[in-house]
């Protein structure tokens, strides 16, 4: 089977990993780093993704797009009270929002796209082979739209995802196989734009989910944003500036204060320096680590809450959980670690580097997917409940909040009016009573056969399948026979918008296709050089100067090809290459053959 | 052999119906994978969730086995497993490991297990009660006046105190009613297992079944409403 690849596509981050050897591994880019920032930008030569793209932050923040996770599977009114923070253009089609970039509008999958794809090159060039299938994160409280749009995002990346899973299970993955954790633990994952709390039972390679819960709105980005609101406000005060209304000084307010917020996790103080536009000089302030708890304490605390809530639904009380395990950068600040240490009444602790963890997690899953690892099981659950709309506008519920995933529920309907000829189905997702607090995942109507009122009877199965998404099927109990639904997603792509950017991203494709091959080249053409060279060294007194020098012209023709953009050249010098060195390869072979037969008597060496 | 003995008989034959194995068609009886092309095989849909996990009908599960039952199919038929099978396979796997959980979910909890099982054997569906049990019937009366009471008080007064405090007393008595309740249930659930176990099918057992499955039913619906009345209380006064 072709090899699955582990993905925590993260609000600040993405990671990728694999299983080598049974051990899961980070792969890092040439330049030895494991993570790729989750950030876009639109240059005057195309677009750009990661480290390069973190530098057009400040410089081009209208058409650079980061923390893009906090937009997926949303509508526009879900996220009006951010959109001041955010420097690019945010608007809304279809119930899907769409992000300016130049002159070009992009869904939030398309982003995350841009991102996974960067990705899935890093693991193409690591390992030396196309990379096809992946395994995944996401925020264990994502609910279905999110789910699904992640899911998008990947099918335009050219990727299959086998698997989405969700990041603290994940992470526990990685420690039940590394750190060989069992009993009862919990998972408190704090990132950058999101938290989740997961309990779980691990006992003899079944890792079973008794409950989660979680804010798919809160995480170090807010803090960093508690930070910035308040320079502006000094800033405002002391220069009467308004920097909010100067974007790129607004980023490097944000940035900053997400360095100064790093730095006070070792240190007890920062010095801020933030330039001023206009050439109005310089705004510096020092922050102490008081003065950052302070801003933070309020967003921590509202981590505790589903904390709280997540013991309960798992029935246990917080002196039945045997480890507390840390996840996502921003458990690295001291507060967390005290309010956590102080809510469970043990010290948690992060063995595992915590940006990394749910990556190597998701290489496990994938490495379980393909049947690598057998001993390991994944029992997840579903994080919000999932019901249908009723009369009264009133959400009775079908598949309660952490129940084990897959799960599935049926529902019969039948009709109130003679020959009515459909039933209107609304789903939704939350736990509240009423349909207008809870989520609108999609609306579908069912068919049925004109009938007295009463009569037909559609049996609707809801099933959640392992990745935590809603199918739905329906069959006619009377004829037995089933019908295909046409789902409309309230807050999703549907399937021909998710194809056209399929497309779409073909276009690009052929491009990205001749960067790899040239990048393929390249890296073939430096393994035959230097085995070519040895072999030189080793051989040339074996064979004629002539033939010498021709292997010496091949091999500086194809160095020279090896600077083109072209990898046709590349191939075709590398195939002149080891023409030229033939005799050279073949009188190393008989030379090498004629030693190991010195000392040996004949009748040895026709034995064999 | 009487009659009705050989009528259990039948059911149990029922549950465990011969079928074919989809892919070879060759006979299956009750395993999950065919014993010649080892495919896996549909949890049948006449299966209940007792035979599903493997044990018999009783009220008092070891919930350390059924936990390893219930991990030991979970081994079986995650979808996680399936990953490079057909996708018929694929379909079996996610449909079995549904019915699996929900079989699990259901039989790990005492009073979900023996409403289920109420449901099996007496085809009732879950009562819902709405008025007060009989033994109830004043208590709740008078609690709910004095929710009202409260509800209209001034709950920061020296009244609004008072009526709280009366209720969390009122709290803590159906708590304590609710427990006995439950103490109530196990003994008789012990008594469903013995005659279970008793596997006699005389007239005798099988009024002695029917008093017990009544008197269960009844607990069970007066123990649910006390418990929403508790629900209620706490959702008041915090």
């Amino acid at each position: 089977m072709a090899r699955i690849v582990g993905i925590d596509l993260g609000t600040t981050n993405s990671l990728v990993a694999y299983m080598t050897g049974g051990v899961p591994k980070v792969i890092p880019s040439r330049g030895g780093r494991t993570m790729v920032p989750s950030v876009v930008a639109m240059t005057d030569n195309g677009l750009i993704v990661g480290d390069s793209a973190k530098e057009h932050l400040t410089r081009n923040p209208e058409r650079t797009v980061y923390s893009v996770k906090r937009f997926m599977g949303k509508g526009l009114a879900d996220v009006q009270s951010e959109l001041a923070y955010f420097p690019y253009a945010v608007t809304e089609q279809g119930g899907v929002i769409r992000i300016k970039l130049g002159d070009k509008s992009y869904s939030p999958p398309q982003i995350s796209a841009m991102i996974l794809k960067e990705l899935k090159q890093r693991a193409e060039i690591h390992l030396g082979e196309s990379i096809s299938k992946a395994v995944i994160t996401v925020p264990a409280y994502f609910n279905d739209s999110q789910r699904q749009a992640t899911k998008d995002a990947g099918m335009i990346a050219g990727l299959e995802v086998v698997r989405i899973i969700n990041e603290p299970t994940a992470a526990s993955l990685a420690y039940g196989l590394q750190e060989k954790t069992q009993g009862t633990i919990a998972v408190y994952d704090f990132g950058g734009g999101t938290f989740d709390i997961s309990i779980l039972k691990l006992k003899d390679g079944i890792f079973e989910v008794l409950a989660t819960n979680g804010d798919t709105h809160l995480g170090g980005d807010d803090i960093d944003r508690r930070i910035a609101d308040l320079f502006v406000k000094e800033i405002r005060s002391a220069f009467d500036i308004d920097l909010m209304a100067y974007p790129e000084h607004m980023q490097a307010a944000r940035l900053e204060a997400e360095r100064a917020k790093i730095r006070l996790s070792d240190g007890q103080k920062a010095e801020i320096f933030i330039e001023l536009p206009d050439e109005k000089g310089g705004f510096t302030r020092e922050l102490t680590r008081s003065q950052l708890e302070e801003l933070a304490a309020e967003i921590v605390e509202r981590t505790l809450s589903p904390c709280r809530l997540a013991l309960k639904d798992a029935g246990v009380t917080p002196e039945r959980i045997d480890e507390v395990v840390l996840v996502g950068g921003s458990t690295r600040m001291p507060l967390v670690r005290e309010r956590v240490q102080a809510l469970f009444g043990k010290q948690p602790h992060c063995h595992l580097n915590p940006d990394e963890v749910v990556a190597l997690g998701a290489a496990v899953q994938a490495d379980i997917l393909t049947g690598g690892t057998t001993d390991m099981l994944l029992l997840d659950v579903t994080p919000l409940s999932l019901g249908i709309e009723t009369m009264g506008g009133v959400m009775s519920s079908l598949i309660r909040r952490n129940t084990t995933i897959p799960a599935s529920a049926k529902e019969m309907f039948t009709t109130y009016v003679d020959g009515q000829t459909g039933v209107d189905i609304h789903i939704l997702q939350g736990e509240r009573e009423l349909v207008k607090d809870n989520r609108s995942l999609a609306r579908f109507r069912l068919k049925v056969p004109p009938l007295p009122a009463g009569v037909p009877r559609i049996e609707v199965t809801f099933l959640i399948d392992a990745n935590g998404i809603l199918n739905v099927k329906a069959s006619d109990m009377r004829t037995g026979q089933s019908q295909s639904i046409e789902v409309k997603p309230s807050y999703g792509l549907s399937d021909g918008e998710v194809e056209r950017m399929i497309e779409e991203s073909f276009k690009f494709a052929q491009e990205d296709v001749n960067a790899r091959r040239l990048i393929e080249a390249r890296l073939d053409a430096d393994a035959l050089i230097v085995t070519t060279e040895r072999s030189l060294t080793e051989g040339s007194p074996l064979i004629g100067e002539k033939e010498a020098a021709a292997v010496r012209k091949a091999l500086s023709a194809l160095t020279a090809a090896k600077e083109g953009t072209d990898p046709k050249p590349i191939r075709a010098r590398m195939a002149d290459l080891e023409l030229a060195a033939k005799p050279l390869s073949v009188a190393l072979l008989d030379d090498s053959l004629k030693r190991s037969l010195q000392g040996k008597k004949v009748s040895e060496v026709t034995k064999g | 052999m009487d009659h009705s003995h050989t009528h259990n008989v039948g059911r149990r034959e029922l549950q465990m119906a011969r079928s074919m194995c989809w892919h070879c068609q060759s006979e299956v009886s009750g395993e999950y994978f065919c014993e010649r092309c080892v495919k896996v095989q549909p949890v049948s849909k006449e299966a209940d969730y007792f035979t599903c996990l493997g044990f018999p009908r009783r009220l008092t599960i070891d919930p350390h086995k059924l936990e390893a039952k219930f991990y030991e199919l979970s081994r079986a038929f995650h979808p996680d497993f399936y990953q490079n099978k057909s996708e018929t396979e694929q379909a079996i796997s996610l449909s079995n490991a549904a019915t699996l959980n929900t079989a699990y979910r259901t039989l790990r909890d005492p009073i979900q297990r023996a409403e289920y099982l109420l449901a099996i054997e007496a085809g009732a569906v879950k009562e819902i009660r709405t008025s007060p049990p009989a033994d109830l019937f004043e208590e709740i009366l008078e609690l709910q006046d004095t929710l009202e009471a409260y509800r209209a008080s001034d709950q920061s007064s020296q009244a609004g105190h008072q009526l709280r405090a009366q209720l969390q007393k009122e709290q803590h008595a159906l708590e304590q009613r609710k427990q006995e309740m439950e103490t109530q249930l196990e003994r008789l659930f012990i008594d469903w297992d013995n005659l279970q176990d008793r596997g006699e099918a005389t007239g005798e057992t099988r009024a002695e079944r029917d008093r017990l499955l009544k008197q269960i039913r009844e607990i069970l619906s007066n123990r649910t409403y006390v418990k929403n009345i508790v629900n209620d209380l706490v959702a008041t006064i915090g």
